[in-house]
């Protein structure tokens, strides 16, 4: 099934009278339960794309589709909504409320959601924290925990939600490679129970978990291909 | 749905500003010391204010109900040196023109003249006061007229007042002090060494101001202008209208009677003072409408600085947390979702400085009543409504600026923040 597509993308910034093409015609489809990773030099436009498939931006023009709905002339809280219920992130530098608990961080996206009972979201939490191995963390605070620990509390907080997918923006960058494989192999896992996955990344190794990779070349896309992994 | 929303919105955005509070607490006690003081301020007086009038308005009756008092000198003097002088050359108020004017008044109950000084000393066989007793001279009418109320024995009747009677009504402190296991009626004592019969007991009044009310002995007025009188003394009269429906037309007749009694041409101004228990009420309460109006202009003024600190304390809160709320608006809060968070915390904040500036208030404020016995502690219940509202309303106008540039934030942008 087709979850993401994207069409003839662009985005143009004017900075004073030069014009500069972040995303110069991007087409892309993404199917469900897909492993993609994104990746490029810097001044590639990888950014761009991510902001733009995460929702938190919309493009100069083309079309974007997501699970069907037409997101690319969104408003501002329309995309928060989007965001919400469509969308896990997982930032580099994990992005977790420093003074809340393990399980306040991961309701954080279930408060906004706003339909769900408080006890509820607690259950949730938990779940989603057990499914990240961290069910003994939860009234833990971020500085009480380990960067693999945290981040895995981040992407507890993505799965959370039940999102379309999982948009992971260098996973593995503020960790060691110890730790930064078992991420990897985290994510390895939820894909294996059906999430679709989006690896943004600068490093062929993590890109390498991925089934295909866009590389990404002055705004466009230069190469889209299987990986070796996804050849098998 | 929406309701519910906004519920957990506001329940969220609670523990966050106790949260936040509690990151920066010394910046948010010198915050909140503002708020306090502005709200302590005007709860104490108003506190102070409402336990004195409950006293003064059940404690200040002076004078009897319906009763006009006539005296040379106002009974607040308010003024310089000059205007102190004018009363003071006024001719005195003697017994005479007393009896003068009850011949020529028609319509009122009674004309009763009194007076009084202090610094007595009463004594009973080996027993004796502190030089600091009280003592009144009335006449028959006195009682009613300044509110005592007659215990024991009999009242003055005209006789005692037309042959100057060495007879004496004791007021319940000189009973506790002299007799204080034995019928004080029928007695003799002396005040300052003179010779009086005991003919009568006055029942307990309390304190007012913190002062015994009950300190004092009454004698015939004649009796006690023979003694106790000298040049200077000047007479106070009280007149009672029949009832309250009559009393301005009393107070016309007193003041039409009282000018000629004084010998007053056509031209002449008053060299009298008429006040009344209503007057008294309505003297206090220009005072006091001073001191709330200063009170007030003070809670403004330190609400205002304030709420200017509550403004600061939030635009740096924001400041310091683009971080969060880009992470905020990546998960999904919604730009709503942010100005609440902020608008709230710091309404939250101020009530908090509200809360405790009310406690404080009514704490202090109620202090009066240690001082003063016989006077309930008093909650002022509209004015710690209006106190936390104006905290609340601070809260709102000032955090507004910084909840909406949180709002406004480009979530790409704070998510990039360091």
């Amino acid at each position: 099934m087709l979850l993401i597509q994207v069409k003839d993308l662009y985005k143009i910034y004017q900075m004073g009278n030069t014009e500069v093409r972040a995303l110069d015609g991007v087409s892309l489809s993404i199917e469900q339960n897909e492993y993609l990773s994104i990746m490029g030099p810097s001044g590639s436009g990888k950014s761009t794309l991510m902001n733009l498939l995460g929702c938190l931006d919309t493009p100069t023009s083309g079309e974007f589709f997501m699970d069907g709905i037409n997101v690319a002339t969104m408003g501002d809280d329309e995309l928060a909504h989007i965001r919400n219920k469509k969308i896990g992130f997982v930032f580099q530098t994990f992005n977790l409320l420093p003074k809340s608990t393990s399980l306040r961080n991961v309701e954080l996206p279930l408060i906004y959601n706003g339909e769900i009972k408080a006890h509820d979201r607690r259950d949730m939490a938990i779940k989603a924290l057990t499914r990240v191995n961290l069910g003994d963390r939860v009234n833990h605070k971020p500085n009480e925990l380990s960067g693999g620990q945290r981040q895995r509390v981040a992407v507890a907080r993505a799965l959370v939600n039940n999102p379309a997918i999982i948009l992971a923006d260098e996973p593995t960058g503020n960790l060691d490679s110890k730790t930064g494989e078992e991420i990897m192999a985290l994510f390895d896992e939820l894909h294996k129970q059906g999430n679709t996955i989006i690896l943004v990344t600068h490093e062929e190794h993590i890109a390498a978990h991925a089934s295909r990779v866009v590389r990404l070349l002055d705004g466009k896309i230069a190469v889209d291909e299987p990986t070796h992994r996804g050849k098998k | 749905m929406y309701i519910r929303t906004t519920l957990k919105t506001l329940n969220d955005a609670f523990f966050m500003a106790l949260e936040a509070i509690h990151d920066n607490l010394l910046r948010s006690i010198l915050t909140l010391l503002g708020i306090v003081i502005g709200v302590f301020a005007i709860i104490a007086v108003m506190t102070a204010i409402r336990t004195l009038e409950s006293s003064i308005n059940s404690g200040l009756n002076i004078f009897g109900s319906d009763v006009i008092f006539v005296q040379k000198s106002p009974v607040l003097q308010i003024g310089d040196h000059n205007s102190r002088r004018k009363y003071w050359r006024r001719p005195n108020i003697t017994w005479d023109m007393v009896l003068e004017l009850r011949d020529r008044m028609t319509g009122s109950e009674f004309v009763s003249g009194q007076d009084g000084t202090g610094g007595k000393t009463i004594r009973y066989r080996k027993e004796s006061t502190n030089p600091n007793v009280g003592v009144q001279g009335v006449d028959e009418f006195g009682l009613e007229a300044l509110n005592h109320k007659l215990e024991y024995g009999r009242n003055f009747i005209p006789e005692d007042i037309e042959y100057n009677r060495r007879v004496v009504l004791l007021g319940s402190d000189v009973i506790q002090k002299l007799f204080p296991f034995q019928d004080p009626i029928d007695q003799s004592i002396s005040i300052n060494g003179i010779g009086f019969d005991v003919i009568g007991t006055l029942e307990y009044k309390g304190e007012m101001f913190g002062q015994s009310q009950d300190n004092f002995v009454i004698v015939p007025i004649t009796t006690y202008l023979q003694y106790f009188g000298s040049r200077w003394t000047s007479l106070g009269i009280s007149v009672k209208a029949p009832d309250s429906e009559s009393f301005d037309l009393i107070k016309e007749e007193l003041i039409d009677q009282m000018r000629i009694v004084r010998g007053l041409g056509p031209m002449d101004e008053n060299d009298f003072e008429v006040t009344s228990n209503d007057a008294l009420i309505d003297t206090f309460g220009t005072f006091t409408a001073g001191i709330k109006l200063f009170a007030g202009a003070v809670s403004i003024i330190a609400l205002v600085v304030a709420g200017i600190g509550i403004m600061n304390i939030m635009l740096v809160s924001v400041s310091e947390r683009i971080k969060e709320i880009g992470v905020r608006k990546a998960i999904g809060a919604t730009r709503n979702n942010i100005l609440f968070q902020f608008l709230l915390e710091a309404v939250f904040l101020s009530l908090i400085g509200g809360v405790i500036g009310v406690l404080l208030g009514i704490g202090v404020g109620n202090m009066v009543t240690l001082v003063m016995k016989n006077v309930a502690p008093v909650i002022p219940i509209d004015w710690v409504f209006i106190g936390l509202g104006v905290c609340s309303f601070i809260g709102i106008v000032f955090g507004i600026y910084p909840a909406y540039k949180a709002a406004g934030l480009d979530p790409i942008e704070s998510l990039r923040h360091e």
